[in-house]
């Protein structure tokens, strides 16, 4: 028997340009995002991350092609697209009206044929996303109650329960403080385990680097696309950031501390 | 039984017994609207013994009371849709453009029917219901056309505003210009449910089919929407479509209103906070409920404004704007600033 090898490739995208408002934000970008990864998108203010995002997720109009393993996204059905690709916005609007359970199942309407109550299935995948978010416990809770952060939680499980092959984050941790942060790290530690494929914009530069690759976007074009480990993405990362953050190791992991004048202003031992 | 199944069981019985309650609410205000005359409060069982009391009852009063009900049902529904789509709690029915147009719309029909001799004769057959409805429905397409088409929320609202503010000037102009329409076209934006019978309750009751059926079928599509267009799209909901039966229902179900009663004030805004305060949930329940406050809304009004200064009456919609304001007030210095942490 054949085995039809898997595409290594989950998110292939050439020539993409995009504008905002009539002002052009995205000048070409071409990229291969690795199935099965977690690839951190970061760059200064304004360099167009958010709206590669959107493009990548077909949310806003854009040339150029998008390719879904291997499978142009236009060529996609709505519905499919949408359990196959999931997206979390940056600040994300949130209907206050609705209960934290009614929002997390929403992520399950690519799922569910048109009419229908939710399956056992929805029940089992919404529950899941929001043990997995520690939401649960405010299931019954309208979400117009609960502060930034729970929300963001929330929102975060509704992507969860989409159960998509890919899943795109905007700024997942704004309002999160550092332990749900920790475990943001974790839930997608364990969406990797499934083989599930993470593209996430941050702007933690030190949680960026967990992932395992990094694509840093500047002035609307790619300028690296390397491993989080590799020297090489640390210098260009620096270098998007003027100089003015230093990535060096602590306890075994890579973080970026910033420079207020210097190299000189990193503690002893810091310096890169 | 599990968490989940006990937390969905307990938000089911909660709609439903609010639900319950709309529905009894709106039989007993019915009883009670077609028993109040001008002469006050009737016994209806006496009145099955009197051949002239019962024809009042079954040609004035009856679908004067049902037709209130239809009526408030329709903006209700149509206020809840209108919020739901443009994710505004100060959403209402007539935020396309629809109330301006309807008004315009019989102003322009009490013009020509009283300057042109060759026009009246059709116009009268036309009837300010149908110039009204016209008029809604023409303004809603002209903010349509604005807006060029309804995938841009924002500028749809804009295009409704400018819709709405261009033709109340127009409407203006032609009481200046035609001060004997004035009455009546004061008494039309005032709003009345005294000129109602039956054939209007069952365009009511039509437009009310119409308009519930795909608003109920689309809801989910609200619920998506309330969660950002964008987030919307990527759950895979087809936007332009579902908005555009949105808009129509939205649009329907706010002309067969204003075409039947003129602008009631406040009745598709207050219904859905109303229910909002009672109920939350998805938009399923939420719509049906608003629905029904809306008519349980309006139909309390007529009733009370026949029955104030009885033989003398209210216009309804001069009651509905008093307590509907009043009520929102109350609603919105309840419920304070909202909580919003960090």
């Amino acid at each position: 028997m054949t085995q039809v090898p898997l595409e290594p490739v989950a998110i292939r995208a050439s020539g993409i340009h995009a504008s905002l408002g009539g002002v052009a934000v995205l000048h070409g970008i071409d990229l291969a995002l690795p199935r099965g990864r977690w690839t951190s998108v970061v760059g200064p203010n304004g360099a167009g991350k958010s709206t590669l995002l959107k493009a990548l997720a077909q949310l806003i109009p854009h040339q150029g092609t998008v390719e879904l393993f291997g499978q142009p996204m236009t060529t996609f059905p709505a519905r499919l697209r949408a359990q196959r690709l999931a997206w979390l916005g940056q600040n994300e609007a949130s209907g206050d009206d609705l209960s934290v359970w009614d929002v997390a199942m929403l992520g399950r309407l690519p799922h569910q044929a048109w009419l229908a109550a939710p399956s056992l299935a929805d029940h089992r995948a919404v529950q899941d996303a929001l043990r997995a978010t520690q939401a649960w416990d405010w299931r019954d809770r309208p979400l117009g109650q609960l502060s930034g952060g729970e929300r963001q939680r929330v929102l975060l499980a509704r992507a969860l329960a989409v159960q998509a092959d890919v899943l795109l984050m905007d700024e997942p941790l704004a309002n999160l403080d550092p332990p749900h942060q920790a475990d943001w790290l974790q839930v997608v530690r364990g969406l990797l385990a499934q083989g599930r494929t993470v593209v996430s914009v941050l702007h933690e530069i030190s949680f960026a680097l967990h992932a395992d690759t990094l694509l840093i976007v500047a002035q609307g074009k790619v300028l690296h696309h390397g491993a989080c480990a590799d020297a090489l993405t640390h210098r260009r990362l620096e270098q998007v950031f003027d100089q003015r953050i230093a990535i060096v190791p602590v306890a075994g992991q890579w973080v970026a501390l910033a420079r207020t004048g210097g190299a000189g202003d990193l503690p002893p031992g810091m310096a890169p | 039984m599990n968490a989940v199944a006990l937390v969905q069981r307990r938000r089911r019985q909660q709609a439903r017994v609010v639900i319950a309650c709309l529905v009894s609410g709106s039989v007993l205000l019915l009883l009670l609207g077609i028993a109040i005359g001008s002469t006050g409060l009737e016994n209806l069982w006496a009145a099955g013994d009197d051949a002239v009391s019962l024809q009042i009852i079954r040609d004035i009063r009856a679908p004067r009371a049902i037709g209130a009900w239809l009526a408030g049902a329709l903006l209700g529904l149509a206020g809840a849709i209108a919020q739901g789509l443009f994710r505004n709690p100060l959403a209402d029915p007539y935020l396309l453009g629809s109330a301006s147009g309807a008004s315009f719309g019989v102003g322009v029909a009490l013009v020509l029917m009283g300057s042109t001799p060759y026009a009246t004769d059709w116009l009268a057959r036309l009837g300010l219901t149908t110039a009204a409805f016209v008029g809604a429905v023409a303004a809603v397409l002209l903010t349509l056309l604005l807006a060029r088409g309804v995938q841009h929320t924002l500028r749809l609202l804009l295009a409704g505003v400018v819709v709405g503010v261009v033709l109340g000037a127009l409407g203006s102009l032609v009481m200046m210009m035609q001060p004997e329409v004035m009455l009546s076209m004061q008494s039309f934006m005032l709003g009345s449910t005294g000129f109602i019978g039956w054939a209007a309750c069952g365009l009511m009751a039509v437009a009310w089919c119409a308009c519930a059926a795909p608003a109920l079928a689309l809801s989910r599509v609200l619920d998506g929407l309330s969660l950002g267009e964008a987030t919307a799209t990527s759950l895979g909901l087809p936007l332009p479509r579902m908005r555009a039966a949105l808009v129509a229902a939205l649009a329907l179900a706010t002309g067969a209103a204003v075409a039947q009663t003129g602008l009631i004030a406040f009745v598709g805004l207050a219904a859905p906070h109303l229910v909002r305060s009672l109920i939350r949930g998805t938009h399923r329940m939420f719509l049906f409920a608003a629905s029904l406050m809306g008519g349980v809304l309006l139909l309390a009004a007529d009733t009370l404004a026949r029955w104030l200064i009885a033989p003398q009456e209210l216009p309804v919609g001069v009651l509905t704007a008093v307590l509907g304001g009043g009520y929102l007030l109350w609603l919105m210095n309840q419920r304070g600033e909202p909580r919003r942490g960090t």
